[in-house]
C-alpha cells in the first residue's frame, strides 16, 4: 500500500470516527462510513493541508471514495 | 494576563468545528476564566460543537434557528433558566447561497439576497434584543465582519452588503444599548480558511494575496482573532463601541500592490 494511502485512512479514520477496518479503498465517505456534507468539506481541507495540495470544488465534488481521495492526491504530487 | 474574564458568562453561537473563528474566540475566553453556553443548528453541527464545548469545561449547548424568532425567544428562555444574566455573546452567523458566491454580484436572486440578509444581518439585531434584555450591569456583544464589506472582493458578492449592513448595525445597535452600558462590536477578520470560507469561489487566491500584500505580509489565524475578541468582550475595551476591530494584518490600509509581492495568477 502506498504511504499516501496510509496517510488518507488515517485521515478518515481519525477524522469520521470509524474503525480502521471499515476504511478500505472501494469505502465511500457517505454511503459506507457515514460522512455528512461537512465531512466531505472537512476531509477536503485536511487532505489540502496533509498533502499540500489544492482541490478545488468541482474536484472535490467527484472524491466519493477513499481511492478516489487517494488517486487525485497522487496525480497532484506526481 | 490572566482572569480577564473570570466569572463572566457568555453565548457562543456559530461555532462550526476547530478551524471556526468562534473557536479561536471561545478557547481564548476560556483561557481567561469566562464560562459558555454554545447554540447550534442542527443534528450535524451539535456533533461537533459538542466535543469542542466539552473541551473547554462547557455542557450547555442550545438548538438555535437564527431566522426563526420563536426558536430565538425559546433558545434565550433555555439560556436565561440556567443562566439569570450574561455578560457577553459572540454572533458568528452569516449565511448565502454558495452558488452565488461566485460569478457576478448583478446575478444575485432576490431570494438569495433576502436570506442572506436575513441569516448574516437581521440575526445579529434579533440576538443582541434578546441578549441585551439578560446584561442588566451591561455587557459585551461581538460579531464578525470582513473586508469585503468596505470594498469589492471577487466572489464575495452579496456577503459584501450583507457585511456592509452588519457593520452599520453593529454602530446603531450601539446607541442604542449605549445608555446600558452593554457595547457592540465586530472583528473584521482577515481571510481564514473556515468551513464558511470553503464556499467563496477562488478562495485560496483572496488568501494568497492577502498574504503577499499585508503589512505583516502574513494571513491571520483564528489565534489572532482570539485574542481581539478576548479584549472586545472583557473590560479591556470598556470605552469601546459601534467599532469594527480589523484584524487581518493590516491588509485594509493597504492602496496597491506590495512592490515586493510577486504576481500571482488565478490557479486553474
Amino acid at each position: 500500500m502506498s504511504d499516501t494511502a496510509d496517510r488518507v485512512k488515517k485521515i478518515v479514520t481519525e477524522h469520521l470516527g470509524v474503525e480502521a477496518d471499515k476504511v478500505t479503498e472501494d469505502a465511500a465517505f457517505i454511503d459506507d462510513l457515514g460522512a455528512d456534507s461537512l465531512d466531505i468539506v472537512e476531509l477536503v481541507m485536511a487532505f489540502e493541508e496533509e498533502f499540500g495540495v489544492e482541490i478545488p470544488d468541482d474536484a472535490a465534488e467527484d472524491i466519493a471514495t477513499v481511492k478516489d481521495a487517494i488517486t487525485y492526491i497522487d496525480k497532484q504530487n506526481a | 494576563m490572566t482572569g480577564l474574564m473570570k466569572g463572566k458568562r457568555g453565548l457562543i453561537m456559530g461555532l462550526a468545528n476547530d478551524r471556526s473563528l468562534a473557536w479561536g474566540i471561545a478557547k481564548q475566553l476560556h483561557e481567561q476564566g469566562a464560562e459558555m453556553a454554545f447554540s447550534y443548528q442542527g443534528d450535524a453541527l451539535e456533533r461537533r460543537v459538542r466535543p469542542l464545548a466539552e473541551s473547554v469545561g462547557s455542557d450547555f449547548l442550545i438548538e438555535c434557528d437564527v431566522s426563526d424568532m420563536d426558536a430565538l425567544d425559546t433558545a434565550f428562555a433555555t439560556l436565561k433558566e440556567k443562566w439569570e444574566t450574561i455578560d457577553f455573546v459572540v454572533h458568528a452567523i452569516g449565511f448565502s447561497d454558495k452558488n452565488e458566491l461566485r460569478g457576478k454580484y448583478l446575478d444575485t436572486s432576490l431570494d438569495n439576497f433576502l436570506m442572506t440578509m436575513n441569516i448574516s444581518v437581521y440575526s445579529m439585531v434579533a440576538v443582541t434584543k434578546r441578549a441585551s434584555e439578560m446584561m442588566p450591569d451591561g455587557g459585551s456583544i461581538l460579531t464578525l465582519s470582513y473586508y469585503g464589506a468596505e470594498k469589492v472582493v471577487p466572489h464575495y458578492n452579496v456577503m459584501g452588503p450583507a457585511k456592509s449592513a452588519l457593520e452599520t448595525s453593529v454602530q446603531y445597535l450601539a446607541m442604542d444599548l449605549g445608555p446600558d452600558n452593554i457595547r457592540v462590536n465586530a472583528i473584521s477578520a482577515g481571510p481564514i480558511k473556515t468551513l464558511a470560507a470553503s464556499g467563496i469561489g477562488d478562495f485560496r487566491y483572496i488568501l494568497k494575496w492577502n498574504e503577499l500584500n499585508s503589512p505583516l505580509r502574513r494571513n491571520v489565524t483564528i489565534d489572532d482573532v482570539g485574542g481581539a475578541g478576548v479584549y472586545l468582550l472583557s473590560d479591556l475595551s470598556s470605552g469601546v463601541t459601534g467599532e469594527t476591530h480589523h484584524v487581518d494584518a493590516g491588509y485594509n490600509v493597504i492602496g496597491m500592490k506590495a512592490e515586493d509581492a510577486p504576481d500571482i495568477a488565478l490557479e486553474k
